[in-house]
């Protein structure tokens, strides 16, 4: 199988969006283009594991094609890793489940296969998420709320890069902000091999309340066709991209 | 890594004298009792024609499978073994219809290191030191590392005491990057290495095992780790005699658990020498002890050399 590189949107919010198209929309068109959006709510200290204005979350990423997670600040390294790895398994798997259709029959799925074998393909499934090119995109909610939380999501962020780098694939990180001054979203960190420069990112917030996620999603998904031209060209064969789909 | 809450949103509860019976090999258990839960699934004790297992359930296939493969690995690795033995692994469904992946391993019945450590004394650990870094050395030569090594995932059997792994979910091929890991033991963390699976990441968790048998609570992180985790080590009495070989595996300065092993050898054979030269001196006093020390020490040091005859 040829290698190939995964595109996610890693979406950061503590709130519902208000402004523009639905975001969810805006994931489902991005998942169509073949990146992944991922989705994490971070639940203030009083909140319940339940809270409203979140339902969202789960919205987003269904249709963006990824994984979704709540969580309280503390736990936000963890979450961060989590969504990320479980969402390279969760497309890679998703690629295999194809394949195996079209060699086995259309109604055929890992679950349906006997565990001896399901544990060959996993294995397959895990070389590629050790060997794959990944490309995420952070995109931060920097509306107002979200103050005493950015320091903990710096953290995270650098924390993610340290286990991405330690897998052999490579890794381009990015981190936008939303909304932006003028702009849906604005660039806080350009695609890089590592975020632990981040040491000046998220310089201002603004204030009100306006959370765009669907346009943020919808200028984030444009960035990748930027990246990709910049980012790996010398290394790669032309079309590698096509691989996955 | 891994979030707790989702277990408790899809779980199931299977109740003692249930029957859980496998989709493909039709081998059916009986559920005894819970042994515990954690972020993949829960574990229960079971039977089968009257033996014990331990059978491990949940709904996210992917990372059984994943586990299950760990576990046919260390199934190849020679020697004593690591881990749990692998004895089934199917498919099980609910009256809901709904499916659920498991696997039955050997049931391990023992203590925590920490629990017995407190009623056996300090003496053990440098027994559990020498079990530990043999065990490691071997899964190592096959290209494995542990990854998630931490307290929680050990046991201590009994009769003769012997340390064991239970959960092996983090084990990950050597120059790949660690599966699963624990905070307080993972050295990228700290900020002394990545989290790329290397002999010395292991290592590095080891250490860590072993102070938290004395800071149960664990302790903080700080801007400058290496200074908090040696001052650590030096605040424990009983780990004074390991505390050069503790602070160069937090160092990542040992390439191999080999070469730890060997200087832990020499360390017990020192400890044993000087407690008898201490004893001649001033036997009366504090002889009784320092027998025991010196016997376990002796005890230590001979299972190592009887253990290079197998
Ligand atoms: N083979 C076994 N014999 C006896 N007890 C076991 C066995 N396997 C697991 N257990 C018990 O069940 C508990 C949970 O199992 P395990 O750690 O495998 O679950 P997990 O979902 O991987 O959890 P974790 O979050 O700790 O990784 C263990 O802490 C241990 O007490």
């Amino acid at each position: 199988m040829k290698k190939g590189t995964l595109k996610q949107i890693l979406l950061i919010t503590d709130g519902c969006s208000n402004k523009g198209e639905d975001p969810a929309a805006t994931a489902a068109l991005a998942n169509q283009q073949g990146i992944t959006v991922n989705v994490i709510g971070i639940l203030d200290d009083d909140q319940t594991e339940d809270p409203q204005g979140l339902e969202e979350v789960e919205e987003i990423a269904l249709s963006g094609g990824g994984v979704s997670q709540l969580v309280y600040k503390q736990s936000l390294s963890q979450t961060v890793q989590m969504v990320t790895k479980q969402a390279m398994t969760q497309t890679l798997q998703g690629f295999v489940n194809k394949e195996l259709k079209q060699i086995l029959g259309s109604n055929q799925s890992l679950e349906d296969l006997e565990p001896e074998k399901r544990g060959e393909i996993m294995e397959v499934v895990e070389d590629m998420g050790e060997t794959c090119d990944l490309e995420v995109l952070v995109l931060v909610d920097t509306s107002a709320s979200m103050h005493d939380k950015l320091p903990t999501v710096k953290e995270a962020l650098i924390d993610l890069s340290i286990s991405l780098n330690a897998r052999i694939g490579r890794n381009r990180f990015c981190i936008f902000n939303f909304p932006g001054k003028r702009k849906d979203i604005q660039k806080v960190f350009d695609w890089s091999p590592k975020l632990d420069e981040v040491s000046t990112i998220f310089p201002e917030l603004t204030s009100g309340g306006i959370t765009p996620t669907g346009p943020a999603i919808r200028g984030a998904m444009y960035q990748f066709g930027k990246n990709y031209l910049r980012s790996f060209k010398d290394e790669d064969e032309p079309g590698m991209e096509e691989a996955w789909n | 890594m891994k979030m707790n809450q989702e277990w408790k949103k899809h779980g199931i509860e299977l109740r003692p004298g249930m029957r859980i019976k496998g989709k493909w090999h039709k081998k059916s258990y009986v559920i005894k009792r819970k042994l515990g839960s954690g972020a993949i699934g829960a574990v229960y004790l079971c039977e089968l024609n009257g033996k014990q297992a331990a059978l491990k359930i949940s709904d996210k296939g992917t990372s059984m499978t994943v586990e299950v493969n760990v576990l046919k690995s260390l199934k190849k690795v020679q020697g004593n073994r690591l881990g749990p033995y692998l004895l089934d692994v199917d498919d099980w469904i609910s009256p809901h219809g709904t499916i659920y992946s498991f696997y039955v391993m050997e049931y391990l019945r023992g203590e925590t290191m920490t629990s017995f450590i407190n009623h056996h004394g300090r003496e053990w650990i440098g027994v559990f030191m020498l079990q530990l870094l043999e065990d490691l050395e071997r899964l190592h030569h096959s290209g494995w590392v542990f990854g998630d090594l931490k307290t929680e995932n050990l046991l201590i059997l009994h009769s003769p005491p012997r340390i064991r792994w239970v959960d092996v979910g983090g084990t990950t091929q050597i120059g790949r990057a660690i599966k699963e890991y624990t905070e307080f033991y993972d050295r990228g963390y700290w900020g002394l290495g990545s989290r790329r699976a290397e002999p010395s990441y292991d290592l590095f968790a080891f250490v860590m095992v072993f102070l938290h048998v004395y800071y149960p609570k664990r302790f903080e992180k700080s801007i400058q780790s290496e200074k908090t985790i040696f001052k650590k080590i030096d605040d424990v009495k009983s780990l004074s005699p390991y505390s050069y070989l503790l602070k160069k595996a937090i160092l990542g300065k040992y390439q191999s658990s080999y070469q730890m092993k060997q200087e832990l050898i020499d360390v017990l054979y020192r400890v044993q020498n000087r407690r008898r030269s201490k004893n001649k001196k001033k036997r009366k006093n504090t002889a009784p002890f320092i027998v025991e020390a010196g016997g376990i020490t002796i005890l230590a040091v001979s299972y190592y050399l009887f253990s290079l005859l197998l």
